[in-house]
């Protein structure tokens, strides 16, 4: 029987009440009684030297209350990147200023060198278009190899657009070359793995409020971690002491890793604030998301895998050109680093791996985290080689991937890339897939297609990954500039009912519903009576936020860990209301006893004697019951997943259409199914999509030729199939306390490489000789790789 | 947006009245008009609405030949047209979504002669006559480039003329990201000849596939255009399909049409 509330019931998700009934309070649904409008003036060109701003002729148009330029931004600080990476050579990363508003040069077509401040939007867009900027253009650096020679600077001062040249492990780099060298067979493939714009449904909007006395600011604004930001903000952009600043994040329509980041339209409306005594919103449109939003992905890759005659994995080696864009966005380092590099050793036993990245700065909209996060590029990396691999030795597949896993008695695993996996049996996930996919009735299914005219393939995919970001030690050896702890208080409140105050920050996930079953649970008592607290930096413990699939693993931890101090200390006020001692008080189901007798107090009646301590030991045990804890995970957790498809590809137009899809993934213990399988929907459909379908497309002059869904194409509900989710093969997490491992991400990690197979698979089929396409595979890139081969 | 005035006269006379305003201009289904104006590449002073024109709105016979009413939504076509026009109301059916196809009109689409957009193939195949508040016009002089049309200033579709086929069909190959045509194909056969329509392909818009058209009009099957290909010169090459890929599906469309036409 499945369980109706508490650890592993699939309870419906509370939240979407208010979400379904068009309830939910988003930033640009806030309004104040003052409130004024900021609208930004944005770079046209991909890249520029600001010659002039004449600001003159729109501070004097109806309703304008301000205009600031990147002069009025010289004095406060830049926004920096979180994680300090050194190249090969030891010099440290490049890190040029990012400046709230432009100043001396735009980097990006959409870089805000200006912004209006009206008493309505119409008013400060009418402003905006009364600037006058003289902007020099200059050539525009796109394509991240050519960066690296030409002779145009994005920031003048690093005349190589270089960031860094990191190398992973440097001391596996002559081991690594030497396998290669020696190797019976190397298959190699250059690919690119596409870039992506993150389009979470709200645009990001941020309102800056300020009051005089008390020279105090509140911020409301689309983030996944109000503390970060505030963090930021403080320490490093603006110098408002954090005491003095106030950060909330209410509800928010899906981040996706894009509203991680702090960004200047964030400072520039509490700087205005402060300047017109007026509370100043900014929303973002459609196109400004387009232009500004960090995207993700773009990376340009080559990979080699070195195998013995038969098929034994015994080298990676990668290069890798990661774009970074115009500035570094405060993530954009770690990602194509320590989220990519360490986990290019895949579910494998491989020996040696060598990974080495490039970062280049282009004039192009800053990169940083998309779902997943560096994880989808190691993935697509090693299991597109993988697949060409077994293709080139006439292996199959899935045989090959089985000779080389990372087998269920080798845990702890240390593997070639530096991470220590603590669980995971891979081979159960293989055969959990290929028993919930009927891979026996593909044959008579590619038949069907065929008789059809169409071609069929099978794609498969092993995925690992690394998440629940992250132990601050390791991560603070790699180069971080944060701890990634996260933390929770939780209160009971006199009457029994609890608020439980999270630095997680729930933007879609579900945390409303799974924190209260997980502590209902622990507590006996009924998860409705259990609230979460979170997005407001006021009422909430210093947490790090949600992204890195980091929730449950690290915030979740927290909760367990804050709610086992209130057990605790509930058992000293049980064993005193019941003169016993505290040794002898067994909690159970929501009722302590004393052991071996039929005494006890139910946790209501011990609520209610914590706020009302009369006859109390007051010397011994403080009244209240609120515990906070904050909880540093010893490691990542480790999913991994076996994927397949069937697609069906229309070999005269091109046209793909994915046929079936099945994901067994290993989340470890899972605490809400129903959600679990919703996160991995949502991260098939990111994956699909960037397979498929999303293609982020500069042209040479920086103009984002993708700027709109009429020519970015996300994914539709007919884009993608019925899809079989399967949990039944987790392995616990070693090493938090609920056994739990990151769902977020899987599925855009393991999906893109599953399609790219499976596509591959069909068009080889069809007699086509065709082993790699670029994705996103639209269908002219399908049909023109056809008529290529 | 930039702000504006709006008029909603409920006669074809008082809206071509209205129209004679300096910078005026003619709102229908908006589905076109409104993100313009929203992304301020527009500024009308007036907008003069003609989904209150009853005259403008349905499907009525016309000897024999159906007449579309300009202001008639996408969907009413899908709905109505069907008995007689297959083609026509398959294409208005996959016009968009269900919220566009609920705003949109044949008039606004026809006018607007967006080098995606289907209706144009749709007159142009089965040689409509463009009804306006003045004259008609056929559609073979209609559309006369990209977002061009024979359209006077203040001019005003009123209606559409379609003669009745023995048998059509429209393909649509969708760019994947809009889901406008790639390239649309609309094929429809007369008594006195077959005519070919190609949208979302052409440099200067809808244009006629004549070499098919005769191939068609002797041999009305698929395997008629099979021996005759389209040249690349011409066509739209853009991030989504280059020139030679679309003279590849329009060979491919066109196929599909014939063997669905009915
Ligand atoms: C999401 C989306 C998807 C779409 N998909 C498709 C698609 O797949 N295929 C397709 O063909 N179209 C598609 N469209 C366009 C849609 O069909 C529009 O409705 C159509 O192009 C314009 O018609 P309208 O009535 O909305 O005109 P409006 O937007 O009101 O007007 C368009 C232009 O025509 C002028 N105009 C309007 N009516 C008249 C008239 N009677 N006489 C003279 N001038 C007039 C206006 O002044 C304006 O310049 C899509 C639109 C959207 C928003």
């Amino acid at each position: 029987m499945p369980k109706d509330t508490g650890i592993g019931a699939s309870t419906r998700r509370r939240e979407d009440v208010r979400f379904l009934k068009g309830k939910g309070e988003y930033t640009d649904d806030i309004s104040a009684r003052d409130l004024a409008h900021a609208v930004f003036a944005r770079s046209t060109m991909a890249h520029g030297r600001i010659v002039s701003i004449d600001t003159s002729a729109a501070e004097a148009m109806p309703g304008v209350l301000a205009v600031f330029t990147g002069e009025d931004f010289v004095e406060v600080g830049g926004n920096p990147a979180g994680w300090l990476i050194n190249s090969r050579d030891g010099t440290p990363m490049k890190e040029p200023k990012r400046p709230v508003l432009a100043h001396g040069k735009v980097r990006h077509v959409g870089d805000a060198y200006a912004a209006v401040i009206a008493e309505t939007k119409q008013q400060a867009m009418d402003a905006v278009e009364a600037i006058e900027a003289e902007i020099e253009e200059l050539p525009a650096i796109i394509d991240v190899k050519a960066a690296l020679s030409g002779d145009t600077f994005v920031h003048d001062e690093i005349e190589t657009n270089q960031c860094f040249d990191w190398g992973w492990i440097e001391d596996n780099r002559a081991a690594t070359d030497a396998a290669i060298k020696g190797a019976a067979h190397v298959t190699t493939l250059e690919l690119v793995n596409n870039r992506l714009v993150p389009n979470a449904m709200e645009p990001r909007s941020s309102i800056g409020a300020y009051k005089e006395s008390g020279d105090e600011y509140t911020l409301h604004t689309t983030s996944q971690n109000p503390h970060l930001t505030r963090l930021l903000i403080s320490a490093f952009v603006m110098g408002i002491p954090e005491n003095k600043l106030t950060v909330i994040a209410p509800d928010v329509g899906g981040g996706f890793g894009s509203k991680i980041y702090h960004y200047g339209e964030e400072a520039l409306v509490l700087a205005a604030a402060k300047r017109t005594g007026r509370t100043v919103k900014w929303t973002a449109d459609r196109t400004e998301a387009f232009l500004t939003d960090a995207h993700g992905r773009d990376h340009v890759t080559k990979i080699e895998l070195a195998t013995d005659a038969d098929g034994k994995f015994l080298a990676f080696r990668t290069e890798t050109y990661a774009n970074v864009g115009a500035y570094l966005s405060n993530f954009a380092t770690a990602t194509p680093t320590f989220l990519h590099g360490t986990l290019m050793a895949g579910n494998y036993t491989v020996p040696n791996v060598y990974v080495n990245v490039k970062a280049v700065f282009t004039n192009t909209a800053p990169v940083d985290a998309y779902r997943g996060a560096g994880r989808p590029e190691a993935t697509y990396s090693l299991e597109r080689v993988i697949d060409k691999c077994a293709r080139e030795l006439g292996m199959d597949p899935i045989e090959l991937r089985r000779k080389n896993f990372v087998k269920p008695d080798m845990y702890p695993y240390a593997s070639a890339a530096g991470l220590e996996y603590d669980s995971g049996n891979y081979d159960a996930l293989m055969d959990q897939m290929l028993k919930v996919c009927d891979r026996d009735g593909f044959e008579a299914r590619r038949k069907d297609s065929e008789a059809r005219g169409m071609l069929r393939g099978f794609g498969v995919n092993a995925y690992i990954e690394a998440c629940g970001i992250a132990p601050s030690n390791l991560v603070g050896q790699l180069g971080s500039r944060v701890g990634l702890y996260d933390a929770a208080t939780v209160r009971v409140n006199a009457t029994g009912n609890l608020s439980v105050m999270v630095g997680a920050h729930s933007h879609g996930q579900g945390h409303e519903t799974v924190f209260p079953q997980v502590v209902g649970e622990m507590l006996g008592i009924d998860p409705q009576s259990i609230d979460i607290v979170h997005g407001d930096t006021s009422k909430i413990p210093f947490g790090m936020g949600t992204y890195g699939s980091r929730s449950l693993a690290v915030c979740g931890s927290a909760v367990v860990r804050a709610t086992e101090k209130i057990i605790n200390k509930a058992k000293k006020i049980a064993a005193h209301m019941m003169e016993a001692s505290d040794s002898d008080i067994e909690f159970k189901d929501g009722q302590f006893t004393v052991a071996g007798t039929d005494k006890s107090v139910s946790f209501g009646e011990v609520a209610l004697k914590a706020y009302i301590p009369h006859n109390f030991p007051l010397e011994d045990i403080e009244p209240g019951l609120e515990e906070t804890a904050f909880y540093d995970p010893a490691n990542f957790t480790y999913p991994s997943g076996a994927y397949c498809c069937e697609v069906e590809v229309d070999p005269e137009t091109g046209k793909v259409r994915v046929d079936r899809f099945a994901a067994v993934d290993d989340f470890g213990n899972v605490m809400n199914p129903m959600i679990v399988t919703g996160q991995v929907h949502g991260g098939l459909g990111q994956g699909i999509g960037q397979a498929l379908l999303e293609g982020c497309k500069y042209d040479e002059d920086g103009q984002l030729l993708s700027a709109s869904y009429m020519d970015y194409t996300m994914p539709r509900a007919d884009d993608l199939p019925f899809f079989t989710v399967d949990h039944s093969q987790g392995t616990a997490c070693t090493h938090n306390p609920l056994g739990v491992k990151g769902c977020g991400e899987a599925g855009a990690i393991g999906s893109p490489p599953t399609i790219v197979n499976a596509v591959i698979d069909a068009l080889q089929s069809g007699g086509k000789n065709v082993t790699h396409i670029d994705m996103p595979l639209t269908p002219h890139a399908v049909w023109t790789a056809m008529t290529n081969a | 947006m930039y702000a504006f005035d709006i008029e909603r006269p409920t006669t074809i006379a008082d809206a071509v009245a209205a129209l004679k305003a300096d910078e005026a201009q003619p709102l229908s289904g908006g589905q076109t008009l409104i993100p313009t104006l929203k992304a301020r590449l527009a500024a009308p002073s007036k907008l003069i609405s003609l989904s209150g024109i009853s005259d403008m709105i349905g499907l009525s016979d016309e000897g024999g030949a159906l007449r579309i009413g300009g202001a008639t939504k996408h969907d009413t076509v899908a709905k109505e047209a069907g008995a007689t026009h297959p083609g026509l109301a398959g294409l208005a059916a996959r016009i968009g979504d269900p919220a566009v196809r609920h705003r949109g009109t044949i008039g606004g689409s026809i006018a607007n002669n967006d080098p995606a957009a289907c209706y144009p193939s749709a007159a142009l195949a089965h040689g409509a006559t463009i009804v306006t508040d003045r004259r008609d016009i056929a559609a073979d002089d209609f559309f006369t480039g990209l977002f061009d049309t024979a359209l006077e200033d203040g001019e005003i579709v009123t209606a559409v003329r379609f003669p009745r086929p023995e048998a059509s069909n429209y393909q649509k190959f969708e760019q994947p990201a809009s889901r406008f045509a790639m390239v649309g194909v609309f094929v429809a056969k007369f008594a006195d000849g077959v005519r070919v329509a190609v949208t979302g392909a052409g440099e200067d818009g809808v244009f006629r596939w004549t070499e098919a058209e005769t191939a068609l009009s002797s041999s009305f099957t698929p395997g008629a255009v099979e021996g005759l290909s389209v040249s690349a010169d011409g066509l739209i090459s853009d991030l989504h399909g280059s020139a030679a890929y679309r003279a590849h599906l329009i060979k491919v469309m066109t196929k599909r049409a014939v063997a669905a036409a009915e």
